[in-house]
């Protein structure tokens, strides 16, 4: 090891500092995080480098033709827009994320997240988060200090918070000011609903029927997971697909059981879809119900909101 | 549009503009319009002024585009429109009112924020060239706040907060404008000027103002009542007697029966005729405004030539150069001396005689009649004829009656009403066709003395022209006809001296003349700040002669100390931050609890703390436990507590009056 002279840090130290604080923002961090000056970048935009060349060519003319009023103009207006960098600079200043609550939402859908912000009675009117390269206003104002955005999801489980961007472009849109928050924090999304889930489908297994009557209801389209027995094969030979039974639902009160086990000849997600487009619906009808798990855990009955965030969280914690 | 494809990443934009920001926009491009019009011809102006506030009232109702077709009429009409008009496109003129016209052009297509900030930069540079026609003080400073509603129309651009209107558009830039004028000046002073343009001759074309190298009757007329400043002297010693304020240009020697002209003096370069000099000399310095002419205007008869400058040997002093913008130089000037006594060199004297045949014989009559009583006495005949201006029916005018051919004989026995112009004229065809050697002046005479900066203030109104004759013994001498006239009808005069004090004809024109101290300091040291000047800006701490490099160094600190400085103040939290009304009110509840000697231990909470306090205080309990659960409810069960809640609870903080009921 070499050996350093005290106080005289290595260079692998100082190359490991300047990467920490390069990095700062970009790993995940607890909350509250706070955006102060050594993580905020600012770069002209666009149209801020077209407003310089414009500065550099009405300064070319103004000492060409040895106009000082016309230089003085170009001062002030210079001095001015360069000025408006450390407006843009205060946007984010001191802006801290106090704390994230997340809200749900199924797989492939955007789940909404509530930012709160400390509130130091400024306003940042111009401010927007980046959440996977979507941009997002959010302006901010003392007493109003919360935001909400939306993340995208790609697959049931617990996902982390992914890496937001903050920034923003005021007060004349040629300087951005941005900063990294991530983070340190997971999110629960749920399964993926599919498009065709709907009706609820019973358990027909006449023993294990806890609900219904089998009432000859009607016909429907075949979706994966109906029970093959149900497939009227007479009426589906007069058309290109197959056309299932429906058995009108039992009283009211009794609840629906929708088990893992009756789903066969499907995939493990398909599966657990359908299961979760089942628990929606029951939902969305108040309709009481049993949802029985892998593992043969019933959870329910019920109907209430509880026990359709539980039912969901279990299936989307499924391994 | 590739436009609408944004790559991600980035900020999708609103794409169409908003009714704020496209008002802010028309209202900049008025500005402009308006800065731009003192130099363009009315009706233009008007025209565009017109065709904006068409598009303003269209998209007010159809918020689109202007058709296609429309547009590129306007792009090839108003080009055209402005060769029509000015034959070229080239000069300065010309050039601005294309631009205008582009301007408003632009404004037609202008729907998106992109279209919008390049519409306003391109409004920014067409705002700086009006300042190329006209550098004075208070255009400057009229210039300048038209940059409130071009960066008011970059804020409006961006988003703003609900109810967000063109008040709080104009905040931020009317702060910033106002945070970085220190900085801005620091910058104007140390920007190293150029000694030598870098391209083309800036003044190509430029209106030429003030007196012109001819003088036919009418040329001065229009001069007379422009108020414009000509030049500012300041003098060393006392300044010169009121009626010896004679300045003069240039000499006419040439008359074609219509308008005299330079003649011999500006072909021939004569060395200055000899001068002897009885008084002492004047010695003052002149601020010249630009010209563009070559005439440099000294106190009657200059002893030394300045810099850059050529004397003529009628002791005019003539610029080298064109004189394109505000130059100054000293003189020494005798107003008590003998120019050329000792007689004429033929060459000069023929000129100065010389009238062209078949012109104005009356006048060639009278002035035969003249010689015939006077025999040799040249004086007694310039004293017939300032008698004659006198008490011969004349008057001062400026709206003389045109004249015809004879135009001597036409003003002398006929009209006998005009100014400075006439007189001058028709005394030095009198004098030569008496026989007498003499010619025109043309320059200034009079200013308004401005006690309490000890300058002369010479508007463009001071023009003059007198004469001078040839007498022996005393070399040339200046005579005044105008001064003669004794009847001066100030019908339309406009304020114009002409060597008479008007006086009274505009209420304002004193005014002016005590403000000019401030155009004074402001065209000798901002507008006539120049490289050499520049120069000399370090001479207080011992730099005698400052580089460019100095310059660029000393910007390149007075940048980075202007941007930490700024930094600084932008990282402060605002002063004065609404306190804690919750905790306030707990404080205060608290310690209307501790007269009662109940005091909240260190370690004891809140609730712990108002339970043990109901207990102690039977009567307040229920209102305590009330207390204590609002309390706790807003403090850590609500993220963000309505005000009007905080405000209930400060309420029953304040009414709540603890009484411990000894048993």
């Amino acid at each position: 090891m070499p050996a350093n002279p005290p106080g005289a840090p290595g260079v692998a130290a100082r190359v490991r500092r300047w990467s920490r604080s390069f990095m700062r923002g970009r790993k995940p961090e607890t909350l509250p995080v706070r955006l102060d000056r050594r993580r905020i970048y600012i770069v002209p935009t666009r149209a801020g480098l077209g407003y310089a060349l414009l500065l550099v060519t009405m300064l070319a003319g103004a000492l060409n033709y040895q106009n000082n009023a016309a230089l003085l103009l170009t001062c002030m207006l210079g001095a001015a827009l360069a000025a408006s960098m450390l407006l843009t600079w205060r946007e984010l200043h001191d802006l801290t994320l106090r704390s994230l609550h997340a809200e749900h939402a199924f797989c492939d859908m955007r789940l909404p997240l509530q930012l709160a912000f400390t509130d130091d009675h400024r306003n940042r009117q111009g401010l927007s988060i980046a959440v996977d390269e979507l941009e997002q206003p959010c302006p901010l104002r003392p007493g109003a200090s919360r935001a909400s955005v939306t993340v995208a999801t790609d697959r049931r489980g617990w996902m982390a918070v992914p890496r937001m961007r903050v920034s923003s472009t005021l007060p004349f849109g040629l300087f951005r000011a941005w900063g990294w928050i991530t983070p340190a924090q997971n999110v629960l999304v749920y399964p993926r609903l599919l498009a065709d889930s709907k009706p609820p489908a019973r358990n027909d297994d006449p023993n294990e029927r806890i609900v219904g009557g089998d009432e000859f209801a009607g016909l429907r389209d075949y979706h994966a997971g109906d029970p093959i027995r149900h497939v009227a094969w007479k009426a589906s030979a007069r058309h290109d697909h197959l056309l299932v039974r429906e058995f009108d639902h039992a009283a009211p009160g009794q609840p629906l059981r929708f088990d893992w086990d009756a789903l066969t000849g499907i995939d493990r997600e398909t599966r657990i879809s359908r299961l979760a487009g089942w628990v929606c619906d029951a939902y969305t009808a108040a309709h009481p119900w049993i949802l029985v798990l892998e593992d043969h855990r019933a959870l329910g009955p019920a109907s209430d909101a509880a026990h359709y965030h539980r039912c969901l969280a279990a299936l989307a914690e499924l391994p | 549009m590739k436009r609408q494809h944004a790559p991600p990443g980035t900020r999708v934009i609103a794409s169409t503009l908003g009714a704020l920001p496209f008002n802010l926009l028309c209202l900049t491009v008025l500005c402009v319009l308006a800065a731009h019009a003192p130099h363009l011809p009315a009706w233009y102006t008007a025209m565009l002024a017109a065709i904006l506030a068409a598009r303003w009232w269209q998209r007010r109702h159809h918020p689109r585009r202007v058709q296609a077709w429309l547009r590129i009429v306007m792009l090839v009409a108003v080009p055209l429109v402005v060769v029509a008009v000015y034959g070229s496109p080239f000069g300065r003129e010309a050039g601005a009112a294309i631009v205008c016209g582009l301007l408003v052009v632009k404004v037609l297509e202008s729907e998106s924020t992109r279209d919008a900030r390049m519409t306003v930069g391109f409004a920014c540079f067409i705002l700086m060239s009006a300042l190329l026609f006209d550098q004075s003080l208070g255009f400057t400073v009229v210039v300048g706040l038209m940059l409130l509603p071009v960066l008011a129309t970059l804020r409006a651009l961006e988003p703003g907060p609900p109810g967000f209107g063109w008040r709080a558009a104009l905040q931020p830039g009317s702060v910033l404008l106002a945070a970085s004028l220190p900085a801005a000046l620091l910058g104007f002073l140390l920007i190293p000027r150029l000694a030598t343009p870098l391209w083309g001759a800036p003044d190509n074309g430029a209106a030429r103002t003030g007196i012109s190298d001819r003088m036919a009757p009418g040329d001065i007329q229009s001069l007379l009542t422009d108020n414009a400043v000509a030049m500012r002297i300041g003098f060393d010693g006392a300044p010169p007697p009121a009626d010896q304020r004679y300045f003069r240009g240039m000499l006419l020697w040439e008359f074609n029966g219509r308008a005299w002209l330079p003649g011999i003096a500006a072909r021939r370069p004569w060395p200055p005729a000899p001068v002897d000099v009885r008084g002492p000399l004047i010695r003052y310095d002149v601020t010249l405004l630009a010209s563009h002419q070559h005439w440099m205007f000294a106190l009657d008869v200059p002893i030394d030539t300045p810099e850059g400058a050529r004397m003529g040997a009628d002791h005019t002093l003539y610029s080298t150069r064109p004189i394109n913008q505000t130059l100054r130089y000293r003189v020494d000037s005798a107003t008590d001396y003998r120019l050329d006594p000792e007689g004429l060199a033929a060459g000069i004297r023929a000129a100065a005689l010389e009238l062209p045949d078949g012109f104005d014989p009356r006048a060639r009559a009278l002035a035969a009649r003249w010689r015939a009583q006077a025999g040799g006495s040249d004086v007694a005949i310039v004293r017939d004829a300032l008698n004659l201006f006198h008490d011969g029916g004349f008057a001062y005018n400026l709206d003389a009656p045109p004249l015809g051919r004879d135009s001597i004989d036409d003003f002398l026995f006929d009209t006998k009403t005009g100014f400075c112009e006439h007189y001058a004229s028709a005394f030095t065809f009198l004098m030569r066709a008496a026989g007498i050697p003499a010619r025109v002046v043309v320059g200034y005479q009079g200013g308004y003395w401005n006690d309490f900066a000890h300058y002369l203030l010479i508007r463009q109104a001071n023009a003059h022209a007198w004469s001078e004759v040839w007498l022996a013994g005393r070399g040339w001498v200046r005579v005044d006809p105008t001064a003669s006239v004794s009847k001066v009808e100030l019908a339309n005069t406009g304020g114009a001296t002409d060597g008479f004090d008007a006086g009274g004809s505009d209420w304002w024109l004193p005014w002016q003349n005590r403000l000019d101290i401030v155009n004074r300091w402001w065209g000798q040291s901002v507008v006539g700040f120049d490289d050499i000047k520049q120069s000399r800006l370090f001479h207080p701490f011992g730099i005698e002669h400052a580089t460019a490099q100095m310059l660029g160094i000393a910007l390149a600190i007075v940048v980075f100390l202007a941007l930490g400085l700024g930094a600084l103040l932008a990282s402060l939290r605002p002063r004065t931050r609404p306190r804690d009304a919750l905790a306030a009110a707990q404080t205060r509840l608290q310690r209307k609890l501790a007269r009662l000697g109940i005091v909240r231990g260190n370690a004891e909470g809140p609730h712990d703390f108002y339970l043990r306090s109901a207990d102690e205080l039977p009567e307040s309990a229920s209102t305590l436990r009330e207390l204590s659960t609002e309390y706790l409810v807003l403090r850590y069960a609500t993220l963000e507590p309505p005000p009007e809640r905080i405000r209930g609870f400060v309420q029953r903080v304040r009414n709540f009056h603890p009484r411990r009921v000894v048993k």
